[in-house]
C-alpha cells in the first residue's frame, strides 16, 4: 500500500519577506492527497492557490513548511519528473507541430525512437487529435491546443498532473465536453490530478475532494468530499446531489470570504 | 468610382517596376534643367552667353536665375544609359576587359570578405547574446562596452585593424564583423528573454538542463529576433568590407574601385555610378539570401497571416 502522493506540513509563502509589500500567500497549509485522487482547489482570486499548486511542483519553494512527493522532496520529484503540468494557456511552442509538442518531455527524458512515436500517437488518439499530428498550434482552437498540452503533459506517465485553471480561458460548451474527456482520461491512467479552478460546477463535477481557499493570507478553510457516483457523465450534473454538493461548496467559499475581512479567523 | 487595380505582381515584379521609375523620375528631373544643368529651365537670364539661350519664363516674366538643389548636368547626373552603356566598355584604352567583368569580380571578392566577417560577426553576437542572457551580472558589466564599441567611428577603427592584423582580407573581413556583431548581439539577448514566464516553468516542470531550456525554448523563440539583426548585418557588413578595404589596401575588392572612379571622376562619372549600382547589388544580393534562409528556418504564423 503506497503512501500519500502529497503530504504538505505546515507550508507558509512569503513573497517579498521583510519588505514593507510583503505578500503572505499562503499560511499554515496541511495538505495530503491520496493516489489517484482528483482534488481541486478553489477560491477568490489572490488565495494562493496558484502558489500552492507551484510549491507542489517545485515551480516555487516555500518559506517554511514540507512538501513532500512520493516519499521524496518536491525538489527530488521534479528531478525524477513526477509532475505533468498545464498552464491556463496551452504554452505549446510554436514552431513545433502538435505531434513535437506531445514530444517534447518524450525527446528531453531520452526515450527511444519508436517509444516516442507510440507514445504521442497513443496520446493523440487519446485526445481525439491524431488527424491533427502535423499541424502547427497556430492552426488549432484553443481547446484543441489544451487537449495537445493535456497530451504532453501526460505523454511520459507521470504520477502527478498538475492543472493550473486549464479551461478557464474556453467557452463553456468546450469547457464541458474537455471535462469529460478529462475524466476519461483521468480513470484510464493511474493519475493523481490537482486541479486549481475558479467554477464550483467544474470542481463539483471533477473531484473526488474539494479544497476550498481564503486569501490574504491563503488558508485552507474547508475539505469538501464530493460522494458522487463514478464514472461521471452528462448526467451527472443534473443528480440531486450535484447541487447539494455545489451549494455546500458555493456555502464554504462565503464563509471562507467573510472571514477574509477580519485578520484572524477563530479557528 | 472604379477602383484602380494593381496588376498582380510578385516581389521581382515590383522591384523592377520601382528601378524603372527611379531611371523615369531621374532623367525626368534632368529634363528641368537649362542647358548647363545650374537653373531651371527657361529662367536663365537673358544676358546670357553665345551658348546658352536665355528663357522664356526669364524674358517674359521676370522669372530669372532659379537654381536646382542638383546641377543636372551630365557630370553630376550622367544619362542613365550612359551609365548603362559603360557597364559594357573597356574602361581602359588598349584593354579587352569591359567594366562589367572588374565589377563582378570585385564585387564577388568584396562579398566573400563580407561574408566571413558576417559569420565572425554574428557568431560572436550571438555567443555575447547567450552570455548575458544568462548572466545579469556580465550583462550590466560588458553591454555598455559594447554599446560604447558602436559609437566609435569605423573610419577610426578600421586601420588600428589593419596595424594590428596586416593588410590581408581578413583584417577587411574582422572590419566588417565590428560593424555586424551588435545588432545579432541585442537581438539575440532580446530573444532570448521573449518566452513567456509559464514556457519556461514547464521546461523547470520536465526537470530540463540550462542547455536544453537553451536549445529548444529560448533559441528557437529568439530566431525571429535573429534573422532580423541578421538581414541589418548582412548589407551592414558589405558597407563595413568596402571601408575596411581602403587603409588595409586591397585592391581587388570594390573600396578601391570606388575610391579610384572618384578620383577620376571628371572623365568618366558614369563609371562611379555604376560601381555603386553594384555595391548595392552586392548587398541585396546578401540580403535576399539571409532572407531565405530565414523562410526556411523560421517555420510561423508569418507564413499563413
Amino acid at each position: 500500500m503506497p503512501g500519500p502522493v502529497v503530504i504538505l506540513e505546515n507550508v507558509d509563502m512569503i513573497f517579498g519577506e521583510g519588505a514593507s509589500d510583503q505578500v503572505h500567500a499562503l499560511k499554515e497549509i496541511d495538505l495530503r492527497i491520496e493516489q489517484n485522487e482528483f482534488i481541486s482547489l478553489i477560491g477568490p482570486s489572490g488565495c494562493g492557490k496558484s502558489t500552492l499548486l507551484r510549491v507542489v511542483g517545485d515551480l516555487v519553494q516555500p518559506t517554511s513548511g514540507v512538501a513532500a512527493i512520493n516519499g521524496k522532496s518536491a525538489r527530488q520529484a521534479r528531478l525524477d519528473q513526477d509532475y505533468g503540468i498545464v498552464f491556463q494557456a496551452a504554452t505549446l511552442y510554436d514552431w513545433r507541430t502538435v505531434a513535437k509538442n506531445v514530444q517534447l518531455p518524450l525527446e528531453l527524458m531520452q526515450f527511444s525512437r519508436s517509444e516516442k512515436e507510440s507514445r504521442t500517437q497513443a496520446m493523440l488518439e487519446l485526445v481525439e487529435l491524431s488527424d491533427f499530428a502535423g499541424h502547427y498550434p497556430w492552426q488549432l482552437s484553443g481547446g484543441m491546443q489544451q487537449r495537445v498540452a493535456i497530451a504532453r503533459a501526460l505523454s511520459f506517465e507521470p504520477s502527478i498532473l498538475l492543472m493550473d485553471e486549464p479551461f478557464g480561458a474556453l467557452d463553456e460548451m468546450t469547457r464541458e465536453r474537455l471535462n469529460l474527456e478529462l475524466l476519461n482520461i483521468w480513470r484510464k491512467t493511474d493519475t493523481t490530478v490537482l486541479f486549481v479552478t475558479h467554477s464550483i460546477t467544474e470542481a463539483v463535477f471533477l473531484s473526488t475532494r474539494v479544497i476550498v481557499m481564503s486569501a490574504r493570507p491563503g488558508r485552507i478553510t474547508a475539505d469538501i468530499a464530493i460522494d458522487l457516483p463514478q464514472p461521471r457523465n452528462a448526467e451527472t450534473r443534473s443528480n440531486v446531489r450535484f447541487f447539494e454538493l455545489e451549494t455546500t461548496v458555493r456555502e464554504a467559499l462565503r464563509v471562507s470570504e467573510a472571514g477574509d475581512q477580519p485578520e484572524r479567523k477563530a479557528a | 468610382m472604379t477602383r484602380v487595380r494593381l496588376p498582380p505582381l510578385n516581389a521581382v515584379g515590383y522591384f523592377v517596376l520601382i528601378v524603372a521609375l527611379l531611371a523615369i523620375f531621374w532623367e525626368a528631373y534632368k529634363l528641368l534643367g537649362a542647358p548647363g544643368g545650374a537653373y531651371l529651365r527657361g529662367t536663365v537670364p537673358v544676358q546670357a552667353e553665345a551658348d546658352r539661350p536665355a528663357g522664356a519664363l526669364c524674358a517674359a516674366v521676370g522669372l530669372c536665375e532659379v537654381q536646382l538643389p542638383v546641377r543636372a548636368d551630365d557630370r553630376a547626373m550622367p544619362h542613365v544609359w550612359d551609365i548603362l552603356l559603360t557597364i559594357f566598355l573597356p574602361p581602359r584604352r588598349g584593354s579587352d576587359t569591359i567594366l562589367l567583368t572588374i565589377l563582378l569580380k570585385a564585387s564577388l571578392f568584396t562579398l566573400q570578405e563580407a561574408v566571413v566577417g558576417f559569420l565572425i560577426g554574428g557568431m560572436l553576437g550571438f555567443s555575447l547574446g547567450v552570455a548575458f542572457a544568462h548572466s545579469g551580472l556580465l550583462e550590466r558589466g560588458l553591454l555598455p562596452y559594447v554599446v560604447a564599441s558602436q559609437t566609435v567611428p569605423l573610419l577610426a577603427i578600421a586601420p588600428m585593424v589593419v596595424i594590428w592584423l596586416g593588410g590581408s582580407w581578413f583584417s577587411v573581413a574582422v572590419i566588417a564583423a565590428y560593424l555586424t556583431f551588435f545588432p545579432v548581439t541585442i537581438n539575440t539577448l532580446q530573444g532570448l528573454r521573449s518566452p513567456e514566464p509559464t514556457a519556461v516553468e514547464l521546461m523547470h516542470s520536465y526537470a530540463a538542463s540550462s542547455w536544453d531550456i537553451l536549445w529548444k525554448l529560448r533559441v528557437p523563440s529568439a530566431l525571429p529576433y535573429i534573422f532580423t539583426a541578421l538581414k541589418v548585418s548582412a548589407t551592414a557588413s558589405v558597407v563595413g568590407a568596402i571601408i575596411g578595404e581602403l587603409p588595409s589596401g586591397i585592391a581587388d575588392g570594390l573600396g578601391r574601385i570606388i575610391l579610384n572612379y572618384n578620383q577620376y571622376y571628371a572623365t568618366g562619372p558614369e563609371r562611379l555610378w555604376a560601381s555603386i549600382l553594384f555595391a548595392s547589388f552586392t548587398g541585396m544580393v546578401f540580403f535576399l539570401v539571409i532572407s531565405l534562409l530565414e523562410r526556411i528556418v523560421v517555420q510561423r504564423q508569418a507564413t499563413e497571416t
